[in-house]
């Protein structure tokens, strides 16, 4: 009696876990989607550079597709940072990076079109197309990464204060001292939805093998 | 076992005890001799200085920690410094010098640009570079300041002036072509339509020359009002117009306001006509100005003027329309009424509805009522003065006399029925109480209370308290003498403006601090809340012109910098940003012409460059954002360096570049 009973519950508990294996990750990957697409117009990385001189701080963002100042339209600070990046022989800012944001919108669509793919066909290596956007964030950091060392040590050594300031690494994430100035590096909102994209990427993925298991062992 | 542990435990206790002692007899004492410390402290250093506990007030009410910002604004003359000054309160600091009438080199004014404007003032082709500023006035809106434009009057040649106080740069000078003095000026109507311009000392109108002995004939007085246009921030002469007076030596003005918007009232010291001539044995002016009890109130009637104005009932005179007295008097728009003798200040009160003349060598003020006043005209019947204009009966149209003391000059108002007027001979400040309802009526007519200034006093400046909404507050005297106020730097002594403390009822008024001033000698100044001014941190967008107001067409981009040349004619195209010049070569001959722009491309606030070039006599301050066009010819060749003259960065000296000009 009490047998049966039990295996009656373990057999509906079993089709209601299949049932939202088979609907959850496409919802998943869908939702990344869209947390990639909102991420666009959002500042993945920041880095404000604080020094008497300027009060209230110079502040960039960086996007996937371009750099801007903070919402103060009075100072471009790509600009003034520029100014002040010759002292230390630093090349301009506009350079850095040119071909990775002229390439970075139409790749975050590419990757979103892939995730539809992955939420709605099932095939063997289909996964595979969901990988950009699983490693996106930590692709993102470490390009940064790759050019801010490349500006930090690439310095004009004819450059005014190439005495007083030496070649150095910037820092990605966290604070850091170059001259007068104090820097505070940080990642931001778009980042933050791009890692969330990735997790829940990865999460589909996981369920999906889960599920693939559940039903290969029926 | 047992034992043990009860020793262990005991011995745990113990060390937590022997810790917390050491630790309560180290950290105490200090922690009580800090708070000690920051206690005595002050006071100490209070005690060594001999201040007293009025002293600490008045320090606590004005200092102004570094990066604190004042609450109120002052805009005072320059006196025969032809500027402006701007001084923050209740903190007296100088935040700026704004260069008027006479050339200034820290901000670049005349100095190879600002020219366009000096010229303005111009005398009849003659370069006049200095002037005597006396009366600024901030542009209302509805009677009260609204933060926009300043005006100023040079009473030594009878110009006005207009700044900007979105960059606090002078824009225009206008030179008025009928008078070559003004000191009645510059008050404006409520919504500044008009800027008034009042005479003093009289003269045939216009350049014509007349005998003195034909002084009664051939000399006039005058009022023009000088029409505002605010969309384009200038004076439009074209729409502006004057009207000839009696030669009484109009002295002050203020225009009507609330109730009576629409008239202007200023007062008159020498109806005696009198002539001067010492050296003849004739009475001096002081005496000869002085004979008679009692002057002239004028009282315009400013809306009929404009009607007049318009239907062109007037004569041109060098360029400006004139209403004749004849006409004026014809057509109902001047009357008098006595006011006792040699009077100076007459203020309207917030409401409108009064007017207040000081006679200087009377220990009263005068209080007259508009209503009475319009009363009175209505009524008709009047004695006429010798050029046919109508008398008001005084006692008709008077409203209180209060006797406040010796030498009353000038009156500003507080928002409490509070009126404040300078005793110049008594070197005091004295409070009344304005009688009429609305005011104070609980008080009466009276005197409150009077504080004695060092020393002198002209003018004072109440917050806002020639408005229709005064502030209180702070009152500042402009002092004419210091004496022993501030250390010797030889006979040539400062004035001396000292902020008072208003705030608090009754006779509590207190001195609060001195500011010695080397300006100039300050007459008026106007005081204006803080947050009604929106000056810009930098120029809007890069390639700015101040004169203009808008991005020149001439402006230089980074990267089409460059020296062209047509003919004798060269053009260089220039711009600056933190440390350099592009180009920093500019090889001309000796005979060229020099067309010279320079765009400073900077955004950073602070971020201005000066540039200098020696014997050529430039100096220029391009402010972020702004461009400046000067020309020169190149007479003399030789090897010019030019340079910033703002300490601008870390390589400010090596901002710099070369002019040669080689022999023809």
């Amino acid at each position: 009696m009490s047998q049966t009973k039990l295996t009656a519950q373990q057999t509906a508990t079993t089709s209601s876990t299949r049932r939202w294996l088979t609907w959850l990750p496409p919802v998943l990957l869908i939702v990344a989607a869209v947390l990639l697409i909102a991420s666009i117009p959002l500042p993945y990385w920041g880095l404000v550079l604080e020094a008497p001189q300027y009060p209230e701080g110079l502040e960039v963002r960086v996007f996937v597709n371009e750099m801007t100042g903070d919402d103060d339209p009075q100072i471009d600070e790509v600009q003034e940072i520029t100014g002040l990046n010759h002292y230390i022989g630093m090349k301009p800012l506009a350079e850095a990076a040119t071909f990775e944001r002229s390439i970075a919108i139409p790749g975050v669509i590419a990757m979103v079109i892939a995730l539809g793919i992955v939420a709605f066909v099932r095939r063997r290596w289909v996964w595979l197309l969901a990988l950009p956007a699983a490693v996106f964030p930590l692709v993102f950091l470490g390009d940064l990464a790759y050019w801010l060392n490349d500006y930090g040590q690439n310095l004009d050594p004819y450059a005014p204060l190439s005495s007083a300031i030496h070649p150095f690494t910037p820092t990605i994430i966290g604070e850091g001292i170059i001259g007068q100035f104090k820097t505070v590096a940080y990642v931001n909102t778009g980042w933050y939805l791009a890692v969330a994209a990735a997790v829940l990427v990865i999460v589909a993925l996981l369920i999906r093998r889960v599920g693939g298991r559940a039903t290969a062992g029926e | 076992m047992i034992p043990q542990r009860l020793t262990s435990k005991l011995l745990l206790i113990g060390a937590v005890f022997v810790v917390a002692v050491v630790l309560a007899v180290v950290i105490a004492p200090r922690a009580i001799s800090s708070a000690q410390g920051s206690e005595t402290n002050w006071q100490t250093i209070a005690e060594q200085r001999g201040l007293t506990e009025e002293d600490l007030r008045a320090a606590v009410m004005t200092y102004t920690p570094s990066g604190a910002l004042d609450p109120y604004v002052m805009f005072a003359s320059g006196g025969h410094s032809g500027q402006m000054f701007v001084i923050g309160m209740p903190s007296m600091r100088l935040l700026r010098t704004i260069a008027v009438f006479t050339p200034e080199p820290w901000q670049g004014y005349g100095y190879g640009a600002g020219e366009e404007v000096l010229a303005g003032g111009d005398i009849n082709g003659r370069e006049v570079r200095w002037a005597d500023t006396h009366h600024p006035a901030l542009s209302e809106t509805n009677g009260d300041y609204d933060g926009q434009w300043v005006f100023i009057n040079d009473k030594a040649n009878g110009r006005i002036a207009v700044i900007d106080l979105r960059d606090f740069e002078t824009k225009q000078i206008v030179n008025n072509p009928l008078y070559l003095n003004d000191h009645g000026g510059t008050f404006v109507t409520p919504n500044t339509d008009y800027i008034i311009e009042g005479g003093q000392y009289a003269q045939p109108l216009g350049t014509d020359f007349a005998p003195l002995t034909d002084y009664e004939g051939s000399y006039r007085g005058m009022i023009t009002f000088w029409k505002f246009d605010r969309e384009a921030g200038r004076i439009d002469m074209s729409q502006s117009f004057a009207m000839e007076l009696p030669p009484y030596w109009q002295d002050l003005c203020d225009a009507g306001k609330l109730v009576s918007d629409g008239w202007v009232f200023c007062n008159s010291i020498n109806t005696e006509l009198a002539t001067g001539g010492i050296e003849a044995g004739n009475p001096p002016f002081e005496a000869g100005v002085s004979r008679n009890t009692t002057d002239f109130l004028h009282i315009i009637n400013l809306n009929a003027a404009i009607e007049v104005y318009k239907a062109g009932n007037t004569v041109e005179i060098e360029g400006m329309q004139v209403i004749p007295l004849a006409t004026a008097v014809e057509n109902n728009l001047l009357y008098f009424t006595p006011e006792p003798r040699s009077p100076h200040g007459v203020d309207i009160a917030p409401g409108g509805d009064f007017i207040v003349v000081s006679g200087k060598l009377d220990p009263h003020v005068t209080v007259y009522s508009f209503q009475k006043i319009m009363d009175t005209i209505a009524a008709g019947g009047f004695e006429t003065d010798q050029y046919g204009v109508p008398i008001l009966n005084y006692e008709s149209v008077l409203e209180a006399q209060v006797e406040l003391g010796l030498g009353p000059l000038h009156t500003q108002f507080g928002p409490d029925g509070y009126a404040y007027t300078s005793l110049f001979l008594d070197s005091a400040v004295a409070r009344w109480s304005l009688g009429a309802e609305g005011y104070r009526p609980q008080d009466g007519w009276s005197l409150i209370s009077k504080i004695p200034v060092q020393y002198n006093v002209g003018h004072i400046a109440a917050a806002e308290g020639d408005t229709v909404s005064p502030d209180g507050n702070f009152l500042v005297s402009l002092n004419k003498w210091s004496v022993d106020r501030f250390l010797s730097t030889g006979p040539l002594l400062p004035q001396n403006f000292q902020l008072i403390d208003i705030g608090q009822e009754g006779d509590n008024l207190q001195v609060l601090y001195d500011m010695p001033f080397t300006g100039g000698e300050p007459h008026y100044a106007q005081i204006i809340s803080a947050d009604k001014l929106s000056a810009w941190d930098v120029y809007p967008e890069v390639g700015w012109n101040p004169l203009t107001q808008s991005v020149d067409p001439n402006a230089v981009t980074q990267g089409t910098e460059g020296v062209t040349r047509d003919g004798s004619n060269v053009t260089v195209r220039m711009t600056s940003v933190r440390s350099h010049f592009t180009p920093e070569h500019v090889e001309i001959q000796a005979g060229d012409h020099v067309t010279w722009t320079i765009t400073n491309v900077e955004r950073a606030r602070d971020a201005t460059h000066g540039f200098a070039i020696p014997f050529y006599g430039i100096s220029l301050s391009i402010e972020p954002g702004e461009s400046i066009t000067f020309e020169f010819d190149a007479t003399e060749p030789g090897v010019f360096s030019w340079y910033c003259t703002e300490f601008c960065s870390a390589l400010h000296l090596e901002m710099m570049g070369y002019l040669t000009i080689q022999p023809e």
